[in-house]
């Protein structure tokens, strides 16, 4: 099963420590009767105080946030201050109470047989990976903008690692990474920027490999209420929050760019 | 105890028509949420006599304390849901108020009859932001239009008839008026302010249909006003909501003269708003009464 129910209530933590982590910020977080989630699921998420009144009098809206850990009812997240709900969040301190919904969404699903799983991130989309690979063994491609970024890498055991600028790892993205892997008999795990997985989505699909896309989208609620969150699939437009966010990529039309 | 219309509600809040999805909340939350439904009574999000896939995105902008929505109206059908969704919500322990809205009036009054017609449906809702493809006009926009298309649905049930006010219209009052003259049993009020966001690098649309409707806090003041417009001018309960966040928010909806009241876009935020905030005004209410026997 790759969905744990969320408890039906918004329930409110702790904020523990805000910390760097090269370009990013790990948020780490008490989760109070919150159960064990499945790798993919991921949380809504937003300071109980003074939330609001930043960039354009925003954030209004919880934010989603796949999660990088979960261990006996401490959370962690990792962010980058790109956004009025990340800055925010960025600058939050020890002791401050946080809203917590979820686990929400469908995560990842086992490996098919006769497949090894390969897990492709790139930047902030490393994240959903993380837990996943405490489950399966399996090669794991990183890609990121940078150096900087690229310190987040070390929370893998022995990625193979690239940077758009080739300040460390190879130089290059990580789907020229993947086409040299994809003759091998793999199913892709990835999860990262829109053109990656736009990119991940065609190349296994000439290839006929298997892929499941951790896919992120704008979203009001995360439990289905707002179908704000759509991406166009076969069967029509499907809410990631509700049918994702993983999602086979068989199934998709295109990986919306927004 | 709440008579909205001859609907008997627990407590005053409701949920917004398309802000809640009791199916979805079922996959996330499981049945937890029949067990503590947060409304007392279930508005469900529109219908359409045809399937709709709903606008392209992308469909939701943040702003300044609200949301723009661009939706678009995605649904099964009438038949579709009919066939899926009736029986699923049949399940919950609250009265249920099915919204429906057609392009002519011949296909609203086949949705009214077709659902009003089902044991498990309560009442309707009338959604009439959309234009009639006949007239080009709006329909809840002009009060002739209401009117005409409440006297062509009013014979085809005895449920109630809620309609759903739209606040993009000049003279909201002379619309519920002329809803009330023609059979309706409530309004409610209001539905989204049309509103429209950028693309912050293109400066095109950000939002795939052009503009969308803005909710929020951001419209709570107009809600107020707009409702106490109403309630002055009409006889028949009056449903208030917009920016409703608290059982304060709530308790001036009243005072205003709303029935009851609905929780729409503070939802996203907190699935069990609704409850929340039900239960904040009832705090609220019983402190008046106290004070007001002392």
């Amino acid at each position: 099963m790759n969905r744990t129910l969320a408890p039906f209530e918004r329930r409110t933590g702790t904020v523990e420590a805000v910390e760097g982590l090269g370009a990013y910020r790990r948020l780490r977080c008490t989760d109070p009767g919150g159960p064990a989630p499945r790798p993919g699921q991921f949380y809504m998420v937003a300071l109980a105080e003074r939330w609001g009144a930043g960039d354009d009098e925003r954030p209004y809206l919880p934010r989603a946030f796949s999660y990088l850990r979960w261990a006996d009812g401490t959370l962690e997240f990792l962010l980058e201050d790109v956004g009025p709900g990340t800055h925010r969040l960025a600058e939050a301190r020890p002791g401050e109470p946080i809203h917590l919904l979820g686990p929400l969404g469908a995560g990842f699903a086992p490996v098919r047989e006769d497949r090894r799983p390969l897990l492709v991130g790139g930047g902030i989309g490393i994240v959903p990976l993380l837990p996943l690979r405490a489950e399966m063994e399996g090669g794991v491609l990183l890609g990121f903008r940078d150096a900087e970024h690229a310190v987040a890498a070390d929370l893998f055991d022995d990625p193979t690692v690239c940077t758009d600028d080739g300040s460390t790892g190879h130089h290059g993205l990580v789907t020229e990474l993947l086409d040299d892997r994809l003759d091998e008999p793999v199913e892709v795990y990835a999860c990262g920027p829109p053109a990656m997985l736009e990119a991940v989505r065609l190349m296994t699909g000439e290839r006929g490999v298997p892929a499941q896309l951790a896919l992120e989208s704008g979203m009001a609620c995360g439990f289905g209420a707002c179908f704000g969150c759509v991406v166009p699939t076969r069967d029509g437009y499907v809410r990631v929050c509700v049918d994702g966010p993983v999602l086979e990529a068989a199934g998709l039309e295109a990986v919306p760019a927004h | 105890m709440t008579d909205l219309c001859g609907i008997e509600l627990e407590h005053p809040i409701v949920n917004a028509s398309g802000t809640w999805d009791a199916i979805a909340a079922l996959r996330a939350f499981g049945d937890d949420v029949i067990e503590r439904f947060p409304f007392a009574a279930f508005v469900s999000k529109t219908i359409t006599l045809q399937p709709r896939q709903g606008n392209p995105p992308p469909r939701l902008w943040e702003t300044a304390a609200g949301l723009i929505n661009s939706i678009g109206l995605p649904n099964k059908g009438l038949a579709g849901y009919l066939e899926h969704d009736l029986p699923v919500l049949a399940r919950l322990p609250v009265p249920l108020i099915v919204n429906v809205m057609g392009f002519t009036r011949d296909e609203v009054a086949t949705l009214v009859e077709a659902v009003a017609e089902r044991d498990e449906v309560a009442g309707l809702e009338l959604n009439v932001s959309c234009p009639n493809v006949e007239s080009g006009l709006i329909m809840g926009a002009d009060p002739r239009e209401t009117a005409a298309l409440v006297e062509r649905v009013r014979p085809l049930t005895a449920k109630p008839l809620i309609v759903k006010l739209t606040p993009n219209a000049t003279d909201p009052p002379a619309v519920a008026e002329a809803a009330q003259a023609a059979g309706a049993d409530a309004v409610s009020l209001v539905n989204t302010l049309r509103g429209m966001a950028l693309h912050p690098r293109t400066g095109e649309p950000w939002l795939g249909a052009g503009t969308g409707g803005v909710s929020g806090p951001a419209i709570r003041a107009i809600a107020l006003a707009q409702v106490a417009q109403v309630a002055e001018r009409v006889s028949v309960p009056v449903v208030g909501m917009g920016g409703v966040e608290t059982g304060a928010h709530a308790r001036a909806l009243l005072r205003a003269g709303a029935t009851a009241v609905a929780v729409g876009t503070e939802s996203f935020r907190d699935p069990r708003a609704g409850a929340r905030v039900a239960e904040e005004l009832g705090q609220l209410l019983r402190k008046e009464r106290v004070s007001a026997a002392t």
